[in-house]
């Protein structure tokens, strides 16, 4: 397969306007992946499905990510004068990134016996931005992940022909694979707790000794 | 009501003595037919306990009913999660009086691996009342059959008059239980606090 460099020159040609990013990836598999732009997104899947050279006609799995705001601190290296002599203080700039949802798509080619190439669509924020395209109407293996995708994250796929929910009944309100998800409070009885349950089982405990 | 050593004694001189409670629980306790509905791998155990290698046909339990109106044994074989439950909890109000339960395996009395989860009932004895636990990850079929003939053993005790006598034989008794619904954060109720009393651990 092309390399991911190669791919994204090719589609940022094939398709004006596409805003490509490629991501970095620290853990040890180092798997790069494609960040797409919602607009395009649809568009681009299309092109890696159909194009000669690629013929990624599989997609084996699709999931989800929670990204909470979070802080990120950035140490720079700054000369300063301090008490009259010129000296190197490092100066922490913190930037809170505002959060987001991401769905991450693995495509692979049977034709081609290639693979895997990786794309990520995120969206706007957690809360009222949650939609993207889906990618259904491409691969019909999308289909009830992204149904998954939208029962445990909450993530709303334009253009998916049967969004429900897949896994927790229809009347449940949560998403419970958000990093800010709080279970129901049923730890009436912990014989052996230890860790976070202990904390829990105590939490409980203290909330009916008072209501 | 005769006297148990005095009956031994009688069964040594080839006289059989007994009473229609004894032959009554005698006939009860020797053919519970199971309700067939597994949840989980403990099902898997529970088939090969049926199965010629371990055959509970011994047991004369071999009958497994497809219909809860012909079951008097509900084995709860696996992980009951919450969109499951209400399930479970009105396939026991089907069945006929008398009837029994056995919670088999980790996840059936208390979640087992899955206790921590947001989807898992913490054990069927919440919603449903349980005769028999047997724990295990998930019991060997030779465990089930231990439950089961605890369960024997439980029946021919029953006294069948008096403020002990079994369930289906008082009728202010209750035979069917709540069935919850599913709310907007967890099934409602999420217990029955008649049945679940939990012993408070204080920390």
């Amino acid at each position: 397969m092309e390399s991911l460099e190669q791919i994204k020159i090719r589609l940022e040609a094939a398709i004006p306007g596409a805003q490509l990013e490629i991501l970095s990836n620290d853990s040890p598999s180092a798997e790069r992946s494609l960040l797409l732009d919602n607009a395009h997104a649809f568009a681009v899947a299309q092109f890696l499905r159909d194009d000669s050279l690629l013929r990624l006609d599989y997609c084996s799995n699709v999931t989800g990510v929670d990204w909470p705001d979070s802080e990120i601190s950035l140490k720079v290296k700054v000369k300063k004068i301090v008490e009259g002599v010129e000296k190197e203080v490092e100066e922490v700039t913190k930037t809170v990134r505002p959060g987001f949802l991401e769905a991450v798509y693995h495509l692979y080619s049977m034709a081609m016996k290639n693979g895997p190439l990786i794309l990520r669509l995120r969206t706007g924020n957690r809360v009222d931005r949650v939609q993207m395209p889906s990618l259904t109407p491409l691969w019909r293996s999308c289909e009830f992940q992204e149904r998954e995708v939208y029962d445990l994250f909450g993530v709303v796929f334009d253009g998916h022909p049967d969004l429900r929910r897949i896994l927790m009944w229809d009347e449940f309100k949560d998403y419970p694979m958000r990093k800010d998800y709080r279970e129901p409070d049923d730890y009436e009885y912990e014989p052996t707790p230890h860790d976070e349950v202990l904390e829990k089982a105590r939490r409980h405990q203290a909330a009916e000794v008072t209501p | 009501m005769i006297e148990e050593g005095l009956k031994n004694e009688l069964a040594k001189q080839g006289v059989v003595v007994t009473t229609i409670q004894e032959l009554y629980n005698w006939g009860r306790s020797n053919s519970v037919w199971p309700l067939s509905f597994g949840l989980a791998c403990c099902a898997i155990e529970m088939m090969a306990a049926s199965m010629a290698k371990w055959d509970i046909a011994r047991f004369g339990s071999e009958v497994f009913r497809p219909s809860p109106r012909q079951a008097d044994l509900m084995i709860v074989a696996g992980t009951v999660t919450k969109k499951m439950a209400p399930q479970v909890v009105r396939l026991y109000n089907q069945m006929p009086e008398p009837k029994y339960i056995i919670a088999m395996g980790a996840c059936a009395i208390s979640g087992g691996p899955f206790k921590q989860g947001y989807n898992v009932l913490k054990g069927i004895d919440r919603l449903l009342p349980v005769d028999i636990h047997i724990p295990g990850c998930p019991p060997r079929p030779e465990a089930l059959l231990h439950a089961l003939i605890t369960l024997q053993k439980k029946i021919e005790s029953q006294v069948l008059t008096g403020p002990n006598r079994p369930r289906h034989l008082d009728a202010a008794a209750p035979s069917e239980f709540p069935v919850p619904e599913f709310g907007e954060h967890d099934i409602v109720p999420a217990m029955n606090p008649q049945l679940w009393k939990p012993r408070l651990v204080v920390r």
